[in-house]
């Protein structure tokens, strides 16, 4: 695994010192990618990763709790639920993005020709084809892909946590809500906050979601980091350039990866063991 | 009002009608999000072209018919051949990660050893970088290790890309196994490998069923990219870029690619319904009792 990941990074880091493209003898350019990508649109890009991976992972974690509880209530046919949670995360990735991208479409799509049926809207509405929607339709894409692990994860947490905790609670006469917040959401902590780690890390890298749809369009306004990265290193054949984004990418995930070791030390110091 | 409710179900466990309609409603909302782009797929497969490209929108077909399913196997005839590759790949990969990761979780779940932050801090590093990113170096090293247009160049990088997160995730559930049992096979004279054979393996197993479903679905998903770059054999093609031979020049014949992306995905749900069950049977029976 070492060999596999690891040398592709330090090899990825020595280019990004150079003008590396497909075919050319590379040379040492020394910091020059480095202050290339230092510019506006580049700011503009890191700022919508960030707001693009903190709604999708955020909307993966809410819809992913709310499914969790619900299909761990005690009601018929919940067996058959859970099962029908799976497909969005059993296909491979890019059928369900296909799907996503006809049902977006203005035209023919789903999304358009349904709200049409119902007079929500005057007429045809191409999600793709608008910055602001085709923002959200990306985000929306993410969540639908991301939410079905989040949601069985999540429900195995909640299994594990004993019976008897809310068979005593319930003795002591607290409410379904009360007991949720008080025992379910504690426990459940670690596992959500494993989750969102992995979470962050896998919307961050997103990429054939964004690809597929939009390859970064319409004019920049799913361009998040790594399709930047792409654009530049395999659209633009300017591999230096893009490695340096690409170790750009590697430090800002590094500080996730910081920040989430310094919270759980802290978390497993307040509350023990879990 | 007792609903369902019978003399065994625990007090507990019972709800009012109106939380019961309130869970269907929810459970209702949850499900149709992440199935609507099946049933859209699935109708899209039923229409015939000129109807899928004609408005108003119609959400029925309103000529249905199974006639793309028989006519793919003309289009594109090779098409069981990438349906098998792919589970071939998946599967290698899934048992090359288990066979790592198992021991690895175990090991960082039980005991405390200097730097383990730093290893564990590692793993989630390494698996930063995207596979897009690390395309031609990766490509580089397979040319070199003579992998290209091999089965081994999909399942290798796969497969490193995959145990990352199957660590992360097996390793929390290994730790809310209570250290007392082992504290008390260990008393019992049992040796370190026995523990975890008969006393850690058969508590983790349902957790190991969920990691070795997040790596196989994920071996599924991600040999796009990878298949793409490292095969340039039909032979060696997996399910997502056979897909891609529906893609014509100027259109795609998108009810053909519906009914190609449900016959190849039909057996994945078979084998995930299965595991479904024992997955669902090893959690209810409550994992650390």
């Amino acid at each position: 695994m070492l060999v596999i990941v690891a040398w592709p990074l330090v090899e990825t880091f020595r280019l990004s010192f150079t003008d590396a493209s497909l075919r050319k003898v590379t040379n040492y350019v020394g910091t020059a990618n480095y202050e290339k990508i230092f510019n506006e649109t580049f700011f503009g890009v890191i700022w919508r990763t960030f707001t693009w991976t903190f709604y999708s992972v955020a909307l993966k974690m809410i819809i992913g709790t709310f499914g969790a509880v619900l299909l761990n209530a005690a009601v018929p046919g919940r067996y058959l639920f859970r099962i029908l949670t799976m497909p969005p995360w059993i296909v491979p990735m890019a059928i369900g993005i296909f799907m996503w991208g006809w049902m977006y479409n203005g035209q023919f799509g789903m999304i358009s020709g349904l709200l049409q049926r119902f007079g929500l809207t005057d007429g045809p509405v191409a999600f793709l084809a608008y910055g602001e929607t085709a923002y959200w339709a990306t985000i929306v894409t993410d969540v639908w892909i991301g939410v079905p692990m989040v949601t069985i994860y999540f429900l195995a947490a909640i299994q594990s946590i004993p019976k008897d905790l809310y068979e005593a609670a319930w003795a002591d006469g607290a409410s379904r809500w009360t007991r949720f917040r008080r025992i379910t959401l504690p426990l459940m902590l670690p596992a959500m906050i494993t989750m969102s780690m992995l979470s962050l890390i896998a919307t961050f890298n997103s990429f054939d979601i964004i690809w597929i749809l939009t390859q970064g369009g319409p004019s920049g306004s799913t361009t998040t980091m790594i399709i930047d990265t792409y654009h530049t290193a395999i659209g633009s054949k300017k591999y230096g350039e893009g490695a340096a984004r690409a170790v750009v990418i590697c430090i800002f995930l590094s500080l996730f990866c910081l920040a989430y070791f310094r919270v759980t030390r802290r978390l497993q110091t307040i509350g023990g063991k879990e | 009002m007792a609903l369902f409710h019978d003399k065994n179900t625990p007090m507990i466990d019972r709800y009012h009608w109106w939380e019961v309609i309130a869970i269907y409603a929810g459970i209702f909302v949850f499900l149709f999000f992440l199935l609507a782009p099946f049933i859209e797929g699935f109708l899209v497969s039923l229409k015939p072209l000129a109807e899928l490209f004609s408005t108003p929108y119609s959400f029925w077909p309103e000529n249905g018919s199974f006639a793309a399913y028989s006519t793919m196997w003309e289009r594109v005839p090779g098409f069981a051949w990438y349906v098998f590759n792919s589970f071939l790949i998946s599967t290698a990969a899934t048992v090359i990660v288990l066979l790592l990761v198992v021991p690895a979780a175990y090991a960082f779940a039980r005991f405390d050893f200097r730097g383990m932050g730093l290893v564990l801090g590692g793993f989630l590093a390494v698996s930063m970088f995207s596979g897009a990113v690390l395309l031609i170096p990766l490509f580089r090293l397979m040319r070199s290790l003579g992998m290209l247009n091999t089965y081994w160049a999909m399942i290798v990088p796969g497969a490193a890309f995959l145990i990352p997160s199957a660590v992360w995730l097996l390793r929390t559930y290994m730790m809310r196994i209570p250290s007392e049992l082992n504290e008390a096979a260990w008393t019992d004279g049992a040796s370190q490998f026995y523990i975890f054979r008969r006393v850690v393996l058969p508590i983790a197993s349902p957790g190991i069923v969920v990691v070795a479903m997040v790596t196989f679905i994920g071996a599924y998903s991600q040999q796009f990219i990878f298949a793409l770059t490292f095969n340039s054999k039909t032979e060696y093609m997996p399910l997502p870029i056979g897909l891609y031979a529906f893609f014509g020049k100027q259109d795609v014949v998108w009810n053909e690619l519906m009914a190609a992306a449900f016959v190849g995905i039909a057996p994945a749900m078979v084998i995930i319904f299965f595991l479904q069950r024992y997955l669902v049977g090893g959690l209810t029976a409550g994992a650390v009792k």
